[in-house]
């Protein structure tokens, strides 16, 4: 595990943005920037971190950064990879370069996820995070496919007979791990040294890997912005979000949570959950609850830890 | 030193990009552009290049593959056609807008629905305002010929932008034809290798795709406008370079029989090929009349066309798309807009033929050029629009 003497004092992703107070885009992408091994180039799908990051004529990234569209982070990615491969054979390249696919939910789960499996299943080397904020926050908060059940966005909005949205999350780690891939995982920015260690991990591997973070957003999930890293640690004390590993199919649970809070303790400081805890829709919690435990079951059996 | 080759359409495409050296392919296969793909990956497995075939899961991602590469200094090639290209068409304005200079073979082919594999330009029209310089072929030779010229016009850094090469879906694009093809050297010498002013490299870090609000947007759409418009230098001095190299005269606009022609057809690719034989005929009857084919549609080579109208008496310009709800087909509107912005009075009328793959026959090109021949005389426009060879 990285310590925190260890990580560089220089910041390649700078202050002057306009992400919110308390985004949790911007501390993934600071963090992901102090764990580079080498020179490393950035795309980015359209979303928060990308209007927020580069308000031309301004930009925060001081490497390399490439945004092309909102559901081809990986696909563009696949394209420099290439370029790089391609102009080596022929001598006119000499350096050796990381690249990282930065995407949210709604670029990753929903519109992205073609372009994300067919880059994963063609082998290219890259690193792609996807931070989950877990809603279309960048216009103005809609529901995606990684919008957990319950939860109060315009698009499920928490109504006298549907109380926020019906579905549930999807599995984004488990459909990438099916892919075969090297490596990968699930984190949380609250706890630093494991995603930090991650993403080293995940630009080491030769081929692609995933991290898939969560990302609080006090505007879309309704909390305070001096509690982004509180919720953070939430969601993971709750076992709402578990932190674990997969290396090439075979899982690891990074962080065991042997007394786990009630999800109550993750839902509450949130506006978007607010609704269920009118006596109307209570038992919803029970459902959100019931949800977390199967998951963490399903996901301990995989790691062998059940 | 050259030397003839039986080569299809796609094949005479294929053949010029891998002897352009090509750093990146990323595609996707769609019929009639299919060959292309498969003769290419031939290429790669045997060798004969050093290109990354990146065999992307959609077109989408093709072309988006194709920025990011383009953006890193590669020099780029995708191909596609139809469907294919409308899945594209959001990352063909970004291609554009970020002077990515992308080489991409389109085999015209019909948009559903009704679904149909066969040509017409729907989807290249629906493509039309993307900013990519569109070139149309009447045979494989062209397609070979303009193909080895695209990299160099692309990549010039006076212009740094992508190039569509058009040519009929299976009228050429499945059509074996002997196709005269350079050395490889002399090839490699003609397009050199890219030389790229920008590019994504951590030495010298860009950030490419930053967001324009209403303070830069507009800017930068106005560059865009008059970076194409500068293509032309260009186009010219790279068309006059390889008629040194093969002897083969290329330019805007290809025109036959217009030293003294009366009426003309003014149409794109492969049908031109048909008008001129139907026009020989006629003019060794005594009859006046001509072709005229813009190469290059995109951008619209105003002058080159107004030369070539010369006296001419009445012009029919053939559309092989449909433009829903429009006065004209799209290259009827842009001839009509462009006579009227020279103050040119000529009796045009348009004629919307071939969708879908209809045959174009000899029977349809004489009727259009008596019908033109009859306006010429008679100074009158019966129809300004019609449609030809459809049961209605």
């Amino acid at each position: 595990m990285v310590r925190l003497k260890d990580l560089t004092t220089e910041e390649m992703f700078t202050s002057g943005h306009r992400l919110c107070a308390g985004c949790g885009a911007g501390i993934v992408a600071r963090m992901t920037l102090k764990a580079l091994r080498r020179p490393t180039v950035i795309t980015n799908a359209t979303g928060c971190m990308e209007v927020a990051s580069t308000i031309y004529p301004f930009t925060s990234w001081k490497i390399p950064w490439v945004h092309v569209a909102f559901e081809n982070a990986a696909a563009v990615a696949s394209g420099i990879e290439a370029a790089y491969k391609a102009m080596t054979k022929r001598n006119a390249w000499d350096k050796q370069v990381d690249i990282i696919a930065f995407a949210g939910d709604g670029g990753t789960f929903d519109i992205g996820i073609q372009a994300v499996s067919g880059a994963l299943e063609r082998g290219h080397d890259f690193l792609y995070i996807c931070y989950d904020n877990e809603a279309y926050m960048n216009t103005g908060i809609q529901r995606s496919g990684a919008t957990p059940h319950g939860a109060a966005t315009t698009t499920s909005p928490a109504g006298e007979v549907i109380p926020g949205k019906p579905e549930f999350k999807k599995d984004f780690i488990g459909i990438c791990a099916a892919h075969g891939i090297e490596f990968a995982a699930t984190a949380s920015p609250a706890y630093w040294n494991d995603y930090i260690t991650k993403v080293q991990r995940g630009l080491e591997v030769e081929g692609p890997a995933v991290i898939h973070v969560f990302s609080p957003c006090p505007l879309g999930m309704r909390h305070d912005s001096e509690k982004s890293i509180e919720l953070a640690k939430l969601a993971v004390q709750t076992r709402y979000w578990p932190v674990y590993e997969v290396n090439k199919g075979k899982y690891k649970l990074n962080m065991k949570v042997p007394k786990p809070k009630p999800v109550i303790d993750f839902l509450k400081p949130q506006g978007r959950f607010r609704h269920l805890f009118r006596p109307k829709f209570q038992h919803e919690l029970e459902v959100i609850q019931r949800w977390v435990d199967e998951n963490w079951k399903r996901i301990t059996e995989l790691c062998g830890e059940a | 030193m050259s030397k003839i080759m039986g080569l299809t359409g796609d094949g005479a495409i294929a053949y010029a990009v891998k002897q352009s050296s090509v750093d990146v392919v990323a595609a996707y296969p769609i019929t009639p552009q299919t060959l292309i793909v498969e003769e290419f990956s031939e290429f790669v497995h045997n060798g004969e290049v050093h290109t990354e075939f990146v065999c992307v899961e959609s077109e989408h991602s093709a072309m988006s593959a194709c920025v990011g590469a383009s953006l890193t200094g590669a020099r780029v090639f995708t191909a596609t056609a139809s469907q294919g290209l409308a899945l594209m068409h959001e990352i063909m304005y970004i291609a554009s807008s970020l002077r990515c200079p992308i080489v991409m073979g389109v085999v015209n082919r019909a948009l559903s629905a009704p679904i149909n594999i066969h040509c017409d330009h729907s989807d290249m029209m629906g493509s039309r305002d993307c900013g990519w310089i569109q070139i149309y072929g009447e045979n494989a030779q062209e397609a070979y010929d303009w193909v080895v010229q695209a990299f160099k016009i692309a990549e010039d850094p006076s212009v740094l932008l992508p190039v569509t090469m058009n040519i009929d879906g299976f009228i050429l694009s499945h059509s074996l034809e002997g196709v005269e093809v350079l050395d490889d050297e002399d090839v490699k010498r003609f397009v050199t290798t890219r030389k790229p002013v920008l590019r994504v490299d951590p030495d010298k870090p860009i950030t490419v795709g930053a967001l324009c609000l209403t303070d830069y947007y507009f800017e930068t759409k106005r560059q865009q406008f008059e970076a194409l418009e500068e293509t032309t230098k260009v186009i010219d001095r790279v068309n006059k370079e390889y008629k040194i190299l093969t002897g083969r005269r290329y330019g805007f606009v290809d025109s036959y029989g217009l030293e003294d022609a009366e009426a003309a057809i003014l149409c794109l690719g492969s049908t031109a090929g048909t008008a001129k034989t139907v026009a020989g005929e006629l003019r060794s009857q005594g009859k006046k009349v001509g072709v005229i084919k813009p190469w290059v549609y995109r951008p619209f080579p105003r002058e080159e066309i107004m030369k070539a109208l010369g006296g001419l008496k009445a012009l029919a310009v053939l559309d092989r798309s449909c433009s829903f709800g429009a006065p004209y087909g799209a290259l009827c509107s842009d001839v009509v807009g462009m006579l009227y912005q020279n103050g040119k009075e000529l009796n045009v009328f348009n004629v919307i033929y071939g969708l879908g793959g209809r045959d174009m026959t000899p029977f349809d090109i004489e009727a259009i050029f008596n019908e033109a021949l009859e306006v010429a005389e008679t100074g009158l426009v019966k129809e300004p629009l019609k449609f030809i060879g459809v049961r209605e």
